[in-house]
């Protein structure tokens, strides 16, 4: 298939299907359901097909897709699909795939739910393939309107707070977001390509591009720390979590599935598609302020996860632990202060290739938690972790899948957990080996609160809890689901370098553009101090 | 030159320029005329006025279309003045003369549907709608401060009946008291601030300010010590006033809110865009036609940044105020003054560098700037007509504007919830809506006008703050359309999408989508802005 239309068909296939199901029968829920489920495998097929197409041994952006879409204002239709992102779409087509299966516990208002799930799919898609900033930025809000009513009208019974709240937060970032994307626009110094990521990051590290200028050292912070501040809320980290654990709590399961799965990747793919290449100078800048923030949401996300009664709520809280380490992988770069060198390089490669693999296994076993918080609650309809207890008993093969699961969240080794963990905490030694012991120990207490939590819910004599006559065995659709994350989880676990091999080489020019990027505008930094 | 040749040139004048650009404001008179004739003839039982009104109006755009296809095909002066100078026919006024006639069509297209006015009371109401909108066609192309005044004027004095239109209702004559009121006083204080103007430089003609200005300020930088430059300063100030009370600018901006509840939703909507359309076009034609002189550059920089001042509060103000509303048109009257702040940005930004002492440099984002407002208006025209249009056609069922009325709607009547969930998402700016575009064009104008002066850069951060702000009231009505369930005993909402008025929603609500998405609409239309744009700016 040609690029073009492949790229297309994988955003565009979601939003069209759900134009098609608006226009069927309401009342046939089954009819709609299946539809949807069609709609969702089809487009996972479309990106195994691009995963075919793609060449893992090339850098730089493959399959490009570039047509006017606003010429006056250099806005185009630009898409593409490098190492970084192949992994984050067929994360989210398979995702979405899986919930998909998982919404078949939604039984109120179900045409609505799949028109507005399927546009979701579109607009997370669209986030992932697009090339052009104006375009990224579109996606990026088109999806908070799905997202909104997903949580507003089938969330829990503080749905209507979480999906503001939500919504607030995520707007908040996309605003400061429009004002970096503008800044770019009139300091590109160019009529054409000032939204063009790809050209912003090449004159951003020096590279030939169609592009005359960059921002001033100067402005690169201010712009980093806009971008940076909109991508942590969607990551989330210390202190701009808040939204998530309300969020995640109140959506139904599958939504959570998705929002712990792919939402929270957006933050991790924005920082590392955007604010690193489009201001490397900031990027550094910030280096230290990050990897803070990345160290200090981890422990607090860990002994926040402790504190919580609420099952889910426990879940959630361990993602905002979990993304800590992106922000770290991310972050560790180190340079020589006075020549401007980065230092042990390949340290810091190493913690943004763990970072990415730790989004793509994040994004696995968080949404194999959620998902098995959401079928014991469908049974029993309460999420209380003290009036849990015995479940192995009663549901063996359901307590067998969310062991498995939940070990994989914990970062056992032999799965998909451990190993961004470990590159990332590694990695974060050489830039501080205080940072990587704070960071290290997060571990322990990743385990404390996951190793409790399974305690008070599988294990013991029997279960204490409410509607005990209700808990009936896992069923083929759910088993079908939870074992699908568990493979996946193992397989990663095992053979983490599939995911390495698809990644490494667009990394490692990431890295090189980004080093050659900060020594350009470190230079021109000097150069102006020295003429005052 | 002898008196008969004066009168032949004036003949000749008026038939062979000015009437032909006059052409969408006769039109619009004659309809006026036979409306009134019809019902003499006691004909209006089988032609009702609105359809007479449709009419009119569509000949009005047809007439201001020609005109426009005229101007671009370069058959004729870009910009010429007629009615001896007191008019000005550019690509500008005939912008605004489309929007307006498009805008009084799609106006009386949802008065027929809601059917206010009954039929008896249509030729009244038309006669005022069509009257009203000549006042704002005139204040697009004024080229006179007199013509400013009598534009102003003619487009207030019907507002205030329309507003007051529902008659034994007290709400509406108390409404319509109020904005008599402050209408007068405003226009009183406005008249003396061009007596002031008149008194010092000499003229009322618009392009001359420029160059009298200079003139006055003797050569040196214009400062406030010299009392010829205060007085003109003042008299700024003063028609400043006037604009300011029909953009319903804080402080100004008491009369709305009040003037908005009291009203139809039908005549709200009408004044929230087009008079505010029209206002925006005279203070764009004010502003360019006093900047530009050597010497005045810093006065009119202050002028410019205290633009941005305003725009600041007004935004912020409206959309605060916003907050706690439980009356629909209410909370549209706060989010109409909030609007009226991010455009006014746009002015201030164009201001901004217009003064900047290197104009030319700056040309293209000049133009951009005013591109960016006209864009807005366009956009504005859609979403916020179709707001009114919602609360409009629900009334005419639960017979309340009330928040609560619209209560889990979307289970009777999905058309009205989504459109109403694309107009609102439009007014925050979000993408994919025309909103969003039209909110990115005056933001960027202002980050640009930021090189010249810091405190554009304070304007851009707190439309930003506003956009997120807004989000909260915008939603709220969402929220109870779309998320709270129906109450048992409240009325049926039964209106489909293949009624006429579902569709007349849906296809204002597809506008704003496509507006925002469609490449070769929006590139026509931000071409066709554009062009206006340079036609207003270039005069200097």
């Amino acid at each position: 298939m040609t690029p073009e239309f492949l790229l297309t068909a994988i955003i565009f296939l979601p939003a069209v299907g759900a134009l098609l199901l608006s226009l069927f029968d309401g009342r046939n829920t089954d009819v709609l359901r299946f539809w949807s489920l069609g709609v969702t495998i089809l487009t996972f097929g479309l990106t195994l097909q691009m995963l075919m197409q793609f060449d893992s041994s090339v850098g730089g952006m493959q399959m490009q897709v570039a047509m006017d879409w606003i010429p006056a204002w250099n806005v185009s239709y630009r898409l593409g699909v490098d190492g970084i992102s192949m992994p984050l779409v067929l994360l989210t087509s398979f995702i979405s795939m899986l919930s998909m299966v998982a919404s078949w516990s939604i039984k109120k208002h179900v045409k609505g739910y799949m028109v507005l799930f399927l546009l979701l799919e579109s607009g997370m898609l669209g986030v992932f393939l697009s090339l052009d900033f104006f375009l990224f930025y579109v996606f990026w809000e088109v999806m908070l309107l799905p997202m909104y009513f997903l949580i507003g009208v089938w969330g829990g019974p503080r749905k209507e707070y979480a999906a503001i709240k939500f919504f607030l937060y995520t707007l908040a970032g996309g605003v400061l977001m429009l004002i970096a994307m503008l800044m770019f626009y009139f300091n590109s110094g160019a009529t054409t390509d000032s939204f063009n990521l790809i050209e912003l990051a090449k004159v951003a590290s020096g590279a030939e591009s169609t592009l005359a200028s960059t921002l001033s050292p100067s402005l690169q912070i201010t712009a980093f720390i806009l971008l940076f501040i909109g991508f942590a809320i969607k990551l989330p980290v210390f202190p701009v979590h808040t939204w998530l654990p309300d969020a995640h709590v109140e959506a139904p399961t599958p939504i959570s599935m998705i929002l712990a799965g792919v939402l929270l990747k957006m933050g991790g793919y924005g920082i590392i598609r955007i604010a690193f290449p489009l201001c490397p100078y900031g990027a550094q800048y910030g280096a230290w302020a990050m990897v803070a923030i990345g160290v200090i949401s981890i422990i607090y996300g860990a002994f926040a996860a402790l504190a919580q009664t609420d099952f889910k709520r426990l879940v959630a809280y361990s993602s905002v632990s979990h993304m800590g380490y992106v922000l770290l992988g991310l972050a560790v770069w180190k340079i020589n202060e006075t020549t401007g060198a980065t230092e042990n390089r390949n340290f810091w490669l190493m913690g943004i290739n763990g970072a990415m693999f730790q989004m793509i296994a994040h994004g696995i076993s968080s949404a194999g938690m959620f998902f098995m918080v959401g079928v014991i609650y469908d049974r029993v309809h309460h999420r209380d972790l003290n009036q849990f207890g015995g479940l192995m008993g009663r549901m063996p093969l359901y307590g067998g899948l969310s062991a498995g699961l939940f070990f994989a969240g914990l970062g056992l080794p032999g799965l998909c957990g451990f190993i961004g963990e470990v590159f990332v905490v590694i990695s974060s030694w050489s830039f501080s080996p205080l940072l990587a012991i704070i960071a290290a120990s997060g571990v322990i207490l990743t385990a404390g609160y996951i190793l409790w939590a399974m305690q008070r819910v599988y294990l013991g004599a029997e279960y204490k809890g409410p509607h005990s006559e209700d808990i009936t065995p896992i069923n083929g659709r759910e088993t079908a689901v939870a074992a699908t994350l568990l493979a996946f989880a193992i397989f990663f676990g095992i053979f983490p370098n599939y995911l390495f091999r698809m990644m490494s080489v667009s990394t490692t020019e990431l890295v090189q553009s980004l080093e050659n990027g900060y020594q350009k505008a470190a230079t021109s930094a000097a150069q102006m101090q020295a003429m005052k | 030159m002898v008196f008969s040749q004066l009168i032949e040139k004036l003949i000749q004048e008026t038939t062979t320029s000015s009437l032909p650009y006059f052409g969408a404001e006769l039109c619009l008179s004659v309809t006026i005329v036979l409306m009134l004739l019809v019902r003499l003839f006691n004909a209006d039982r089988w032609l009702p006025a609105y359809l007479v009104a449709v009419l009119g109006a569509f000949a009005a755009l047809w007439c201001t279309y020609s005109q426009s296809a005229q101007l671009n095909s370069g058959s004729v002066s870009d910009s010429q003045t007629f009615f001896g100078g007191m008019l000005i026919q550019d690509l500008f006024s005939v912008y605004f003369r489309v929007f307006l006639s498009l805008f009084v069509l799609l106006t009386i297209a949802l008065t027929a549907l809601t059917g206010i006015p009954d039929i008896e009371d249509g030729p009244d109401f038309y006669s005022l709608l069509l009257g009203s909108t000549i006042g704002m066609m005139l204040m697009a192309s004024a080229n006179n401060l007199l013509i400013l005044f009598l534009g102003i004027e003619m487009t207030s004095v019907p507002s205030y009946a329309m507003v007051g239109f529902l008659k034994g209702r007290k709400t509406s004559s108390e409404a319509a008291l109020k904005y008599v009121v402050y209408g007068a006083g405003a226009a009183g204080v406005m008249l003396y601030g061009i007596s002031l103007l008149a008194g010092v430089l000499g003229t009322t003609d618009m392009s001359l300010l420029a160059v009298r200005l200079s003139e006055a300020a003797g050569g040196q930088t214009a400062g406030l010590a010299d009392p010829e430059i205060r007085a003109v300063t003042l008299g700024v100030l003063l028609v400043m006033v006037g604009l300011a009370f029909k953009l319903s600018l804080v402080p100004f901006h008491f009369w709305c809110p009040d003037a908005f509840e009291g009203a139809s939703a039908e005549v709200a909507g009408f004044l929230s865009v087009a008079s505010k359309a029209g206002a925006f076009a005279l203070l764009v034609r004010f502003c360019s036609a006093l900047s530009g002189a050597a010497g005045t550059e810093d006065l009119l920089m202050a002028f410019g940044v205290s633009l941005g001042v305003i725009a600041c509060i007004t935004a912020t103000f409206g959309n605060l105020a916003a907050y706690n509303q439980n009356n629909l048109k209410r909370l549209l009257a706060y989010s109409t003054i909030a609007h009226a702040g991010y455009m006014l940005m746009a002015v201030s930004a164009m201001m901004v560098m217009q003064n900047s002492g290197h104009a030319q440099l700056y040309q293209v984002d000049i133009q951009k700037s005013v591109e960016g407002l006209l864009y807005y208006l366009a956009v504005y025209l859609f979403m916020n007509l179709g707001a009114f249009a919602v609360i409009a056609l629900a009334r005419n069922y639960t017979f309340s504007e009330e928040i609560d009325s619209v209560k889990g709607l979307i289970s009777q009547s999905p058309v009205l919830c989504i459109s109403m969930m694309v107009c609102m998402f439009s007014l925050v700016g979000i993408p994919p809506f025309g909103g969003f575009f039209a909110k990115l064009m005056i933001f960027a104008a202002a980050l640009k006008a930021g090189e010249i002066h810091w405190f554009m850069y304070v304007v851009v951060a707190i439309g930003g703050l506003n956009t997120v702000l807004s989000l909260f009231y915008y939603i709220r009505v969402l929220k109870t359309m779309f998320l709270d369930e129906r109450p048992a005993q409240s009325r049926a909402v039964p209106i489909r999408l293949f009624s006429w008025e579902g569709s007349f929603v849906a296809v204002l609500a597809l506008l704003v989508l496509l507006l925002g998405t469609l490449p070769r609409l929006m590139s026509g239309l931000s071409a066709t802005a554009n062009a206006a744009a340079h036609a207003v700016v270039s005069q200097l």
